[in-house]
């Protein structure tokens, strides 16, 4: 009797002091290198997950920074099961410790397997400074998937590209969705009344109304970081140039006055908003006070004919498509101080809450596909595709 | 006996902790999944309701019918040339200035020397019929993004509304609609279609 007292006593004690040292494992475990490109993989081994589950936990680590060895090679084995929910734990081979086991419910068993891969990077990944890395795993994208003639549909997908559903039904020519932070809602552009306008459209009810159908352009909506603001280009005034409105439509206020102006995008802070625009007849990206005032060109040496720009929710990167011979994407800190980095081959890319991993198209026109890029690694694997070609996704954060 | 009476409840106690975290099969936790609606933007990313920003009533849809969809007014007022009058409400006629059609150089929005003759035919036209609007169509080829095409197919549309408003057509005549490289002519990927894509249409809107 007493020797099974003191045999529970002490397994109950050693569970104690395991979760104890774990929160001081974790800040010396592996502090996330963020070098463009040229960041080495996690080795990890992954044993035990069969069909959707392995498919999914092979995705979403990729994508974020993990690579798969054999387990005598690997610096953390994951292992686990999913005979009918996703279990799974983490040992990590250098400090011999286990980082943590858990089970998970509910959902989906992908839902499961991405919510085990949100708790691996968490669990691998420390930002400088001890902070948690953002999980990405169960968020979504919205792109458009269009037909070669032009006729197509917003659609909206977890990030791999599961699950994809249309949440119109235009038929007509559809472009650059943009989600509400935190909500979901987007904004998006549709030819549905033969013009370019853009529509707000509530997930939750369903419904939608235009916030800008003015004569000309109206498109390329973009989110200020709180949801209170829109930035977009308009033409109504004589060029294709940058405009905000508050969340309604209200509120229009011109930013820009040059020849040709695309794709706005907000800085975290919101407090500025870099795009594409034509000086001289040379394409470059610039930056204006989302308030009002002067325009500053970025330097992107390196990069030819720079658009599409996309600035990462910590704020170092601003992401863009570039366009020698062929599209590129490319990444340079938003300072401006070192020069971009072409990583892949493609357009469009949108950043993931985590501030590493974009999400992109690629291909010739009229078969675009998605993909998914690490940004530290140059690792990239391919979505899920929606019927028709797929492109100007954008990822929900 | 009455060491055993004290520790029995902790033993008890202990051992349910034990099986409750999962400790028997080695997993200490279980994560519960919920409502996959509420992870679209991604758990840890959302905001109390309270935090969140006001949005736009959403207006009924009906994506059969078309309607549903309500214009903002611009709190000023029109600008420009916002016009008061929608291709969409009228006859339109691609065939009478279809042979009209003003081709670009690549990446350019210039109105060359050669075409010159299409807009004066345009502006001829259009000062002989009062009562003709004109909608410019502006396309691009597949080189350049998806949005930069919408701004430069747009700027190619203005560029022969500058060109026609020189030739004496009032700008207020005159729509134009960008769609970048969306609805090519020719589906090839080389100069021959390309050069076929950088373009310019018009097309006649007459009242119904």
């Amino acid at each position: 009797m007493k020797k099974t007292i003191y045999i529970l006593l002490a397994i109950g004690l050693t569970t104690i002091a395991t979760n104890f040292a774990r929160g001081e494992d974790a800040v010396n475990v592996s502090r996330t290198q963020t070098i463009l490109g040229m960041t080495k993989p996690i080795l990890v081994s992954l044993s035990g997950f069969t069909g959707e589950a392995a498919e999914v936990l092979k995705f979403d680590l990729y994508v974020q920074g993990f690579n798969f060895v054999a387990p005598e090679a690997a610096q953390y084995v994951i292992s686990g099961s999913d005979n009918g929910a996703v279990v799974g734990s983490v040992r990590d081979t250098v400090s011999k410790k286990d980082l943590f086991s858990r089970s998970y419910n509910g959902a989906s068993v992908r839902r499961q397997a991405h919510a085990f891969a949100d708790d691996i990077v968490q669990a691998v990944q420390v930002l400088p400074g001890g902070q948690p890395v953002k999980i990405i795993g169960q968020s979504k994208i919205a792109y458009k998937s269009q037909s070669p003639s032009g006729p197509g549909e917003i659609f909206i997908a977890d990030f791999d590209g599961a699950g994809a559903q249309a949440i119109t039904s235009d038929n007509a020519i559809v472009a650059k969705p943009a989600w509400v932070p935190g909500k979901l809602a987007l904004y998006y552009t549709s030819y549905a009344r033969s013009n370019p306008d853009i529509y707000f459209h509530s997930l939750a009810s369903g419904q939608r109304r235009t916030i800008a159908s003015y004569s000309g352009l109206n498109s390329g909506a973009a989110v200020s970081p709180d949801g209170t603001r829109v930035a977009m280009v308009l033409s109504k005034s004589g060029s294709p140039n940058i405009w905000v409105c508050d969340a309604d439509g209200s509120n229009l206020k011109r930013l820009t006055t040059g020849a040709e102006d695309s794709s706005p995008c907000w800085s975290p802070t919101g407090d500025t908003i870099c795009f594409a625009m034509k000086a001289n007849g040379r394409r470059r990206l610039a930056t204006v006070p989302a308030g009002g005032g002067e325009v500053h060109y970025l330097p992107t040496t390196g990069a030819p004919s720079p658009s599409e720009p996309d600035w990462s929710p910590d704020g170092k990167w601003i992401a863009f498509t570039c366009q020698g011979g062929d599209f590129s994407i490319c990444v340079m800190p938003a300072d401006g101080k070192v020069p971009p980095m072409v990583l892949v081959s493609g357009q469009n890319p949108s950043w993931a809450a985590n501030s590493r991993t974009l999400v992109y198209n690629h291909g010739r026109d009229g078969a675009q596909k998605l993909s998914v890029l690490d940004v530290f690694t140059k690792q990239y694997k391919d979505c899920r595709r929606a019927a028709g070609s797929n492109s100007q996704p954008a990822w929900a954060r | 006996m009455k060491i055993n009476r004290l520790i029995f409840p902790l033993v008890i106690a202990l051992a349910a902790m034990i099986v409750s975290t999962g400790c028997k099969h080695g997993y200490s936790k279980t994560t519960e999944l919920k409502n996959p609606q509420r992870y679209i933007p991604g758990p840890g990313n959302e905001r109390p309701e309270t935090q969140q920003p006001q949005m736009p009533t959403p207006m009924p849809y009906d994506p059969n019918a078309g309607v549903g969809v309500v214009n903002v007014p611009h709190p000023e007022g029109p600008i420009g040339t916002t016009t008061n009058w929608n291709p969409v409400d009228m006859n339109q006629d691609r065939a009478t200035l279809a042979a009209n059609m003003v081709h670009f150089k690549f990446d350019s929005s210039v109105v060359v020397d050669n075409e010159q003759a299409n807009v004066s035919a345009v502006a001829a036209f259009m000062s002989g019929d009062a009562a003709a609007k004109l909608l410019i169509e502006g396309h691009c080829d597949e080189r350049g993004t998806e949005e930069y095409n919408r701004s430069l197919g747009e700027r190619r549309a203005l560029a022969l509304r500058e060109a026609l408003n020189k030739a004496g057509v009032n700008a207020d005549r005159i729509r134009t609609l960008s769609f970048g490289k969306d609805k090519p002519a020719e589906f090839g990927h080389d100069e021959a279609a390309w050069a076929k894509n950088r373009r310019g249409e018009f097309v006649v809107c007459r009242p119904k």
